[in-house]
């Protein structure tokens, strides 16, 4: 059974500081949705809202995990990754000194996880060749490419229903953004998850993503129910083509 | 399983060294090794936090003092109060104010939260200097018995073995934390805390349990301290021996390995006390602070990093 999250009306920020304003959006059971904007826009502050990092001061987040749904604002981190939700930070934010088994093994931190540790971790290094040869290396010392895919790794470790993936092409060169852009659809296959997925590379994430919203300083500007829909787009056009 | 086994021969090795120390006789040997004893579990108990999660605690001195001060108020209250029920109380006490400062602190990361540290020491020792109960800032007098129980001979007998006693204690206790789940969690705090936050792993439990445990072992460090002394002011009790100590010989031995302390602490608390008969009182700060130095700059792992690195 597939998982989906809705996310309705919620404001959040730091502090005084208000960054979202009345965002709603949905992911529906095994779609990819894309949250496309620019940088300072409010993708990452939504991710961490939906993360439990940031708390919403009004609104509400639902998860429908396996049919059972969830209210997630109130819950801290580990509980939500917990529910299986699973999250892949901006900048990949890996453990640098320690290896890549290490890494994964620590996504797979809570006691839910842990009793399928072995399994998923075969999985993953099914899936991620490349890991396997480096499992003894830090994670560190690994190129741009091979971090990403070793984030997504980590996060998949918690056997995650839905996975959230914060801007999966940042430092990345172009052709290492599409090859990890086609990963991602094939996890989301593979994985039976339902996918949010921020990206400011408007042209690499429409390839995979079923629809698309846009965020424009903390609101939602448009919502694209298909990707011609979004590529045929005025704000596109202003925010992205310079046309 | 085998955590049982190294804890047997912790205390294989520890009833060892007592043996042999017995044999030996000489007080001063039970002196001098009472100290570097302490400064072990002292290491130690810094290096959970310290070593482990990567929060720079320097605040050693608040823990130890409440160990050492909660030791006089028990002293007082109870004179028959076995020593070992003194230690646990002493501990526990610290622990509770470890725990505490996590809690207070938890937002504070990196320099910020050794400030906040800092300060909790500034303001433990403020507290006992004014407190006329253990005797302000004249001190206290706690007259140690003439003769060890259970064991007979000299009393610092009795305090060197609480202290072995102690040593096992906590470096089972570390070497357990290191290869648990408890320990890689630490180690992700330690790497990238947002990024263990975003892994699930539950950060704000792992560093209350990391300040409680190192806290608690380092009240406990210093429960016997008074007996020792038998005479405690808060200059004695909160001099800065004991925080650059603790943290100087984790760092020289290597803080990624319970090993390190260990090693830390009998080389450089050796040295100080060698150096203290041979040259002159003071030299001990001197010597800890140069090693320091020494090492950050020419091998920033330690000395257990060294091995690591040849055997690589």
């Amino acid at each position: 059974m597939a998982s989906s999250l809705t996310i309705g009306h919620i404001d959040a920020g730091y502090g005084a500081v208000h960054v979202l304003e009345d965002v709603s959006l949905n992911v529906g059971a095994g779609e990819t949705v894309a949250l496309l904007g620019t940088n300072g826009n409010g993708k990452s502050t939504l991710m961490k809202s939906i993360m439990g990092m940031v708390r919403p001061s009004k609104g509400s987040i639902k998860a429908v995990i396996d049919g059972k749904e969830h209210e997630l604002i109130g819950r801290s981190t580990e509980e939500i990754v917990d529910l299986g939700i699973g999250f892949v930070p901006e900048g990949r934010r890996l453990f640098p000194k320690l290896t890549v088994t290490e890494n994964l093994l620590l996504g797979a931190f809570r006691p839910k996880a842990r009793s399928e540790i072995n399994r998923n971790l075969d999985f993953c290094l099914e899936t991620f060749p490349r890991l396997k040869e480096r499992a003894g290396q830090l994670a560190g010392s690994m190129s741009g490419g091979e971090q990403q895919m070793l984030a997504l790794a980590r996060a998949l470790m918690s056997a995650p229903r839905i996975l959230l993936i914060d801007e999966p092409s940042v430092g990345l060169a172009p052709l290492l953004v599409s090859r990890t852009i086609d990963k991602i659809k094939e996890l989301k296959e593979g994985y039976n998850l339902s996918v949010l997925m921020a990206e400011q590379n408007f042209t690499q994430a429409i390839r995979i993503a079923d629809r698309g919203y846009v965020i424009v300083h903390g609101k939602i500007a448009f919502e694209g129910a298909s990707a011609e829909a979004l590529n045929n787009n005025e704000l596109i056009r202003e925010f992205y083509l310079g046309a | 399983m085998r955590g049982v086994t190294f804890t047997l021969i912790l205390l294989g090795i520890a009833l060892a060294i007592f043996a042999l120390g017995r044999w030996f006789g000489s007080s001063y040997a039970f002196f001098m090794g009472y100290v570097v004893l302490q400064y072990i579990v002292l290491g130690t108990a810094w290096n959970i936090l310290g070593g482990y999660t990567g929060y720079v605690n320097f605040g050693v001195t608040a823990f130890f003092a409440i160990g050492a001060y909660s030791t006089v108020v028990l002293h007082k209250l109870i004179p028959a109060m076995p020593l070992p029920v003194m230690i646990v109380i002493g501990g526990g006490l610290a622990g509770l104010v470890g725990l505490g400062t996590g809690y207070l602190t938890l937002r504070l990361r990196g320099v910020f939260f050794s400030i906040a540290t800092l300060a909790l020491a500034v303001v433990v020792q403020t507290l006992i200097t004014n407190w006329d109960f253990v005797g302000g800032a004249r001190g206290a007098y706690v007259l140690r018995p003439r003769v060890a129980p259970l064991i007979g001979g000299e009393y610092v007998q009795y305090l060197f073995l609480m202290m072995l006693i102690m040593c096992v204690i906590v470096l089972a206790t570390a070497r357990a934390i290191e290869r648990s789940a408890l320990g890689y969690g630490f180690a992700a705090i330690r790497d990238d805390e947002g990024a263990a936050e975003a892994s699930g792993v539950p950060t704000l439990r792992l560093k209350l349990i990391a300040t409680g445990l190192s806290g608690g072992f380092m009240g406990m460090a210093g429960a016997p301290l008074p007996y020792y002394v038998t005479y405690l002011d808060p200059a004695s009790g909160f001099s800065l021996n004991y925080a650059v100590n603790a943290i100087a010989m984790p760092l020289i031995g290597g803080t990624s390995s319970w090993a390190g302390p260990v090693i830390g602490a009998v080389l450089v608390g050796g040295l100080q006390e060698y150096l203290r008969v041979t040259i002159s009182s003071a030299v001990n700060v001197l010597v800890a602070g140069v090693l320091m130095v020494a090492f950050v700059i020419a091998a920033p792992q330690g000395i257990v990093g060294l091995f690591q690195r040849k055997r690589k």
